[in-house]
């Protein structure tokens, strides 16, 4: 670094003459980045050059593309910053695909910065191109192309607040490789937005008026929570706690959610939707008032539409006004940051003396006690075999009372952990709810851990969802990032395995692994810790093994192959009309057993 | 309960449409940069929305806004989507339905005009009776020979296609259509 690169960089506010490259670098430190994901390639050099030449940025590599977006959306998530992916042009910039998609579906803020090949190359089908801006179109909130270096800075800045305001998501910022060369003038961030974007972050003040007056009404309320009071900041949880102590209504929550309302909390119905509890579905069902605070009705949550709760008054709290109406029709739409708008319901909630009857509200809590008395999370336990519930129940007795954050893979593994792990607080569950993407889990915990170096980072995986990343073992030893692995290992795709017996007659097809690897081994190979274990007795030592180690570890934890993820909301059925575990000991599960005995034995 | 007396085939709830779909014409207010055209009918074709009829220009030259006017169909409770998906897209400035805007305004429609180039060939009588029927339809001649005409069409999509079909039968060789442009009656803007 010269001494007079070193004496501009304290004055960032300053217009000041550099490459394209180094705008990159200035750029990301003058949006706070500490840590980026990345992976080099021909396109991008000029950018790992002038990272290599700095100390200001961390750099981590990680061993496929996915990995870096999963990684950055993780980071994300658990620290309510931007994410950050830098990759390549051509196949580094199809392989960011998934995680922006994922991202754009969970509404996690991610900045990717993608090589081009040279402004002249561009079209002419050169080595490693590909119409990044093109395929990248649908699942990014928005993107650019950077075809003159004296407009990257300030695309960049753009690029960061598209990403954090409004409904946070993904954006990428594709830089040709000749503009990363050329020099040009950098613009500090404080240049103001562009007109055509203004989110729309204060409620209406009318219309949470009157969404209170209906809550005071209500003889049979509950509040449906969802990712949006996350990603409002600490502040919207804390007011969410604030608003259900206050007006003692039930609280349910989305999958994205979880940790917004603790889960020891007293008015605590657990998840709703397809694998949502009895309490929560029956309550959402039955419901007279329902407030709706940064969720938006997806299918995965409402079951049959024309059967989603009948009788009752809907208000929706949504920064996206294109998430009004859309799948739902509510009575009062507020438009706004959940966070302004709780502490306005709150405020005004307190100002007034209009309260729902006490009486009413006990009612509906003595109904809501029966629900939770069936007890819908049940299971059988065995003294031989590892129920996964089990396995879940016993990582959470170990587990909570540590610093921890979870996230996890996709399938039955990441319901079983909804419903079994509870969250206490916010950002501390990562997991990829609307795009379902297999293969989040373990590069969202590196991305994780290095957020949080010393907290325990645990992936709630499956044997399948697990192997779609795992490369990314590599780069968690690599940078002392000891994630831990915890594979919930029945040999199938345990949750198409299900659909396969509730659906189609059984036939398995394709979704049992006949060959898997011996996670321990390839734990060792990759320079961390293995650890299997087979039996109930031996789970908690081995669970304590797994803390204590540091360093990556896989732990392959084998549990019943044909446990089903219940209760369940089947296909085309209402929020009361759930299949219960207690009702699902039947033909459907004998014959589960008997495809066991074929394929197994 | 078993496999067998669950509804087969589907991981989705699907829910049947029981409005009626209706013709509309947004306006589409945009930053003209590259790509901006791709983002709004990307989403279209995205999401399954219809388009009917497009147009887009730049109408503001200092401030290189274009006006994109789309003629679009779909149940009122898709087409309110459409307007809010629309939103979405970071350089668009507004999005205006322009038939709900027409409602509102105590008018019928919104003004819709497209223009149309029709290229019609032949002698004789057909020639001649070419000739009358565009006078009679205010269409201008825009090229001619001896064996052609090019006239030019301006006015609602239905007159276009009445005249459209009266040229037919007597040589018609080609069309090229704008797509519709259109406005709101009275003195206030979009």
């Amino acid at each position: 670094m010269t001494a007079d690169k070193q004496d501009s960089d304290n004055h960032t506010s300053q217009r000041r003459e550099m490459t394209g490259a180094e705008m990159v670098i200035q750029a990301l430190i003058d949006q706070g980045v500490t840590d980026i994901f990345g992976y080099p390639g021909g396109a991008v050099l000029p950018i790992y050059d002038e990272l290599h030449q700095q100390d200001k940025i961390n750099h981590v590599l990680v061993r496929h593309e996915q990995g870096a977006g999963h990684a950055a959306e993780g980071y994300a998530r658990s620290t309510g910053k931007v994410g950050v992916m830098l990759v390549t042009s051509g196949p580094g910039a199809t392989n960011a695909v998934t995680p922006l998609q994922d991202a754009l579906m969970d509404s996690i803020p991610l900045v990717c910065i993608s090589g081009q090949v040279p402004t002249t190359l561009i079209g002419s089908d050169a080595f490693q191109e590909c119409d990044t801006i093109g395929i990248t179109r649908p699942c990014t909130k928005h993107n650019w192309l950077v075809k003159d270096v004296n407009d990257l800075a300030r695309i960049l800045h753009e690029a960061f607040h598209v990403a954090r305001t409004g409904r946070p998501g993904p954006v990428l910022v594709d830089v040709p490789k000749d503009v990363q060369f050329a020099t040009g003038f950098y613009t500090p961030p404080e240049t103001s937005p562009r007109t055509s974007y203004r989110p729309k972050v204060e409620g209406d003040i009318e219309a949470i008026k009157q969404a209170v007056a209906l809550m005071a009404t209500a003889k049979r309320p509950v509040i449906y929570s969802g990712g949006g009071v996350i990603n409002s900041g600490p502040q919207a949880s804390h007011l969410l706690r604030e608003l259900v102590e206050l007006t003692n209504f039930p609280i349910t929550s989305t999958l994205m959610g979880l940790g917004a309302y603790p889960a020891s909390g007293k008015n605590w119905l657990g998840m709703l939707g397809m694998h949502g509890t009895y309490e929560a579905n029956m309550t959402m069902h039955d419901c007279d008032v329902m407030v709706c605070i940064g969720a938006r009705f997806d299918d995965r949550i409402t079951g049959r539409l024309n059967g989603f709760s009948p009788n009752s008054k809907k208000i929706h709290i949504d920064i996206d006004p294109s998430s009004i109406n859309k799948a739902v029709r509510v009575d009062i739409p507020v438009v706004g940051d959940v966070g302004r708008v709780l502490e306005d319901m709150v405020r005004l909630w307190r100002a007034s003396s209009e309260k729902p009857e006490k009486k009413a509200i006990g009612e509906w809590w003595a109904q809501i006690d029966k629900w939770r008395s069936r007890k819908s999370l049940s299971y059988t336990r065995n003294k031989d075999v590892i129920m996964p519930q089990y396995a879940l129940e016993r990582l959470y007795a170990l587990t909570k009372d540590h610093d921890t954050f979870i996230t996890t893979e996709v399938g039955q593994h990441q319901m079983w952990a909804a419903q079994f792990y509870g969250f206490e607080k916010p950002n501390r569950w990562m997991t990829s709810g609307g795009l379902g993407t297999m293969g989040y889990g373990l590069p969202a915990a590196l991305g994780v851990q290095i957020a949080h170096p010393n907290s325990l980072v645990i992936d709630i995986a499956g044997d399948a969802s697990v192997q779609m990343t795992m490369q990314e073992m590599s780069a968690a030893v690599q940078y002392e990032a000891p994630i831990k692995i915890f594979i919930l290992n029945n040999q199938y795709m345990g949750m198409v395995r299900q659909w396969q017996q509730l659906l189609h007659g059984n036939r398995l097809s394709h979704s049992y692994t006949e060959a898997l690897p011996d996670f321990v081994k390839l734990a060792e190979a990759y320079g961390g810790h293995g650890i299997r274990c087979e039996k109930p007795g031996d789970l908690d030592d081995a669970i304590q093994e797994m803390i204590d180690v540091k360093k990556p570890v896989l732990f392959d934890c084998r549990v019943a192959n044909l446990a089903n993820c219940f209760p369940m909301i089947p296909s085309g059925k209402a929020h009361n009309e759930m299949l219960l575990p207690d009702e699902a000991t039947d033909e459907a599960v004998a014959n589960a057993i008997d495809a066991k005995g074929r394929q197994l034995v | 309960m078993n496999a067998q007396n669950l509804a087969s085939g589907s991981a989705y709830f699907i829910a049947k449409e029981t409005e009626l779909p209706i013709t509309t014409v947004l306006s589409v207010l945009v930053d003209n940069e590259p790509g901006v055209l791709a983002r709004v009918i990307g989403l279209f074709s995205g999401r399954g929305y219809n388009i009917e009829s497009l147009t887009v220009s730049e109408t503001e030259h200092e401030q290189h806004l274009s006006r994109i006017t789309i003629v679009t169909r779909g149940t009122p409770h898709v087409l309110d989507q459409i307007r809010h998906q629309l939103e979405r897209i970071v350089p668009v400035h507004r999005v205006v339905d322009l038939s709900v805007r027409a409602d509102e305004l105590g008018n019928d429609k919104p003004i819709q005009r497209e223009l149309a180039l029709v290229k019609v060939a032949g002698l004789g009588e057909n020639r001649n009776e070419a000739l009358r029927l565009a006078d009679a339809f205010h269409a201008k001649v825009a090229d001619a020979t001896t064996e052609h005409f090019i006239f030019e069409i301006t006015g609602k999509g239905s007159k276009l296609d009445q005249f459209i079909a009266i040229m037919k039968p007597l040589g018609l060789v080609e069309i090229c259509r704008t797509g519709v442009a259109a406005m709101n009656r009275g003195p206030q803007g979009m």
